[in-house]
């Protein structure tokens, strides 16, 4: 895309032209984001210091299948985050083009509950925000999560859950949002080791009863192996794919497994060659 | 229990000051002293108290409702937050004892212009701590609930408005703690009943434990005010506080 710095009228079209192809569920054409930072001096516009402009995406083009679980990974700071807030919709590209197939809903990094709710209430936020009346929402969310295997904990308020079990309502309110495509920021990134893998498998086993189109941000690339059908890595900022690694294996996966440790040889391999770069 | 404690032994001394120094019982009571004054008057001093509690009570509710309302409003307004935040805190330094015979003079000796007062000196720390709570709600819930494509209104009844409510508890807190102060001074610049009418009377007319007596009422209906609105928060806010603990 070398005109991508001078693309007229940034838009976000869901449902729209650049999500033709039909087995597409988000579609991003040479997207570049640039934040405006104030300058060195804290009195930018007095002293006459332009604010200094910080790309964090640039001409990242991606389209991700429909039913497909895509990781996003890279160093800190390369704009995982941001590339997660244009396909929901919550940021503008500032060229390129972002498509989604209908809602896109987000999952902020950390579990984002709200502490005053039970786990009942938190996963029926998501209902209840599209307009669900009070009850009809916490049977569903009931419903679910006792299908998520998460049904002891309903009446707990998050305070009372571990760090893996708030993840997972967090996971389990985003799911029932309904939405086609739901976007994971390091949902299991502030876990322990032991505590991430039961999380991880659990989450394998969710989306094979419930498949979503899912981007996932990690900045693990185990996790990435571990659960996605496709690793896409990004290099520091700005963020451009610099590799894009499909995975290809059966579920359920394990660590250890050859093709799991050949699939993150080579994610970290892109990511020390993008490093050095 | 330490209070308990710390009051006991603060009334073991007065009283021994008291009873030792030979100082006249209109200038220092004795702890016993005001203890017969207050059951002697027991009668006048529950019908003042009647007058004084109805100031305190609803002009609180007045506070409450103003105070929310305008945190509410200068919440959704950044405009009006500009506007109005420099005028509320000029309305705190108001002289209330001077205003308070002016009001009385206009409003009447009767519930107004009390009402008046105490919603002027009480709806502040209600204002500021709940403002400050609405408009610092967690980021990421607020991302949260953008990606959800919540509305303005959602926004403020699911996160904004529970994540303040521990912080409206605690404006309540102080607002009760100075309401007594607000009342009495609104009934000493114009009234015909109330404690504080009842204690401006009873020094001139040599009655001083007496005038001690309503402080003491006055004192303990602040304190019970303060312990209620806790208990009341451990049951509307249970997740801002440890379950256990003391109420004071």
């Amino acid at each position: 895309m070398p005109a991508k710095g001078v693309m007229p009228s940034p838009t976000r079209t869901p449902g729209a032209s650049v999500a033709t192809e039909e087995h597409h569920a988000v579609v991003l054409d040479g997207v570049r984001r640039v934040f405006a930072v104030a300058g060195g001096r804290r009195l930018g516009r007095a002293t006459g210091t332009a604010p200094e402009p910080v790309v964090a995406l640039d001409g990242v083009s991606l389209s991700i299948a429909r039913g497909s679980v895509v990781a996003i990974v890279g160093p800190s700071g390369c704009g995982k985050s941001t590339l997660l807030d244009l396909v929901c919709g919550l940021q503008r590209a500032d060229a390129g083009h972002v498509g989604a197939v209908g809602q896109a809903v987000l999952m902020p990094q950390g579990d984002t509950l709200l502490p005053w709710a039970t786990a009942l209430d938190n996963a029926a936020l998501a209902l209840r925000v599209a307009g669900t009346p009070k009850a009809q929402a916490r049977e569903r969310a009931r419903t679910e999560l006792e299908a998520l295997g998460l049904g002891r904990f309903t009446d707990s308020r998050p305070d009372a859950l571990s760090g893996g079990m708030r993840q997972r309502i967090a996971v389990a309110r985003t799911l029932l949002s309904g939405a086609p495509t739901i976007c994971l920021d390091e949902p299991f990134g502030a876990l322990d080791a032991i505590t991430r893998a039961e999380a991880q498998a659990w989450l394998t086993g969710t989306l094979a009863r419930e498949p979503r189109t899912v981007l996932l941000v990690t900045h693990d690339t185990e996790e990435a192996a571990l659960l996605a059908d496709r690793i896409v890595v990004l290099s520091p900022r700005p963020g451009r794919v610099v590799a894009d690694l499909p995975v290809g294996l059966p579920h359920p996966r394990r660590a250890t497994d050859p093709g799991v440790v050949a699939v993150r040889a080579r994610a970290l391999d892109a990511l020390g060659a993008a490093g050095r770069g | 229990m330490l209070a308990a404690l710390i009051l006991l032994a603060v009334l073991g001394g007065w009283q021994a000051y008291a009873g030792l120094s030979g100082i006249d019982e209109f200038l220092l009571p004795s702890p016993t002293d005001v203890l017969n004054a207050a059951w002697d008057d027991r009668g006048l001093l529950w019908d003042n108290f009647r007058v004084t509690a109805e100031e305190m009570g609803v002009g609180l509710v007045v506070s409450l409702v103003l105070g929310v309302g305008l945190a509410l409003l200068l919440h959704r307004s950044g405009a009006l937050r500009r506007g109005l935040y420099p005028l509320l805190i000029a309305s705190q330094t108001v002289p209330i004892v001077l205003v308070a015979p002016l009001l009385a003079a206009w409003l009447g000796y009767d519930l107004g212009p009390k009402l008046v007062i105490v919603a002027l000196v009480c709806f502040f720390p209600i204002v500021v701590p709940t403002l400050d709570a609405l408009s610092s709600t967690d980021p990421g819930q607020r991302k949260l609930m953008a990606g959800l494509g919540a509305s303005r209104w959602q926004l403020l009844r699911f996160v904004e408005a529970p994540a303040a409510l521990p912080a409206l508890f605690t404006g309540l807190r102080l607002a009760v703690a100075v309401a007594a102060i607000a009342a009495v001074l609104a009934e000493t610049a114009g009234s015909e009943s109330g404690l504080g009418h009842l204690m401006t009377q009873s020094i001139p007319q040599l009655e001083t434990a007496r005038a001690f007596a309503a402080v003491v009422v006055l004192s303990l209906f602040s304190v019970s005010l303060y312990a209620a609105l806790t208990l009341a928060e451990r049951r509307v806010a249970p997740w801002a506080h440890p379950p256990k603990g003391p109420v004071l």
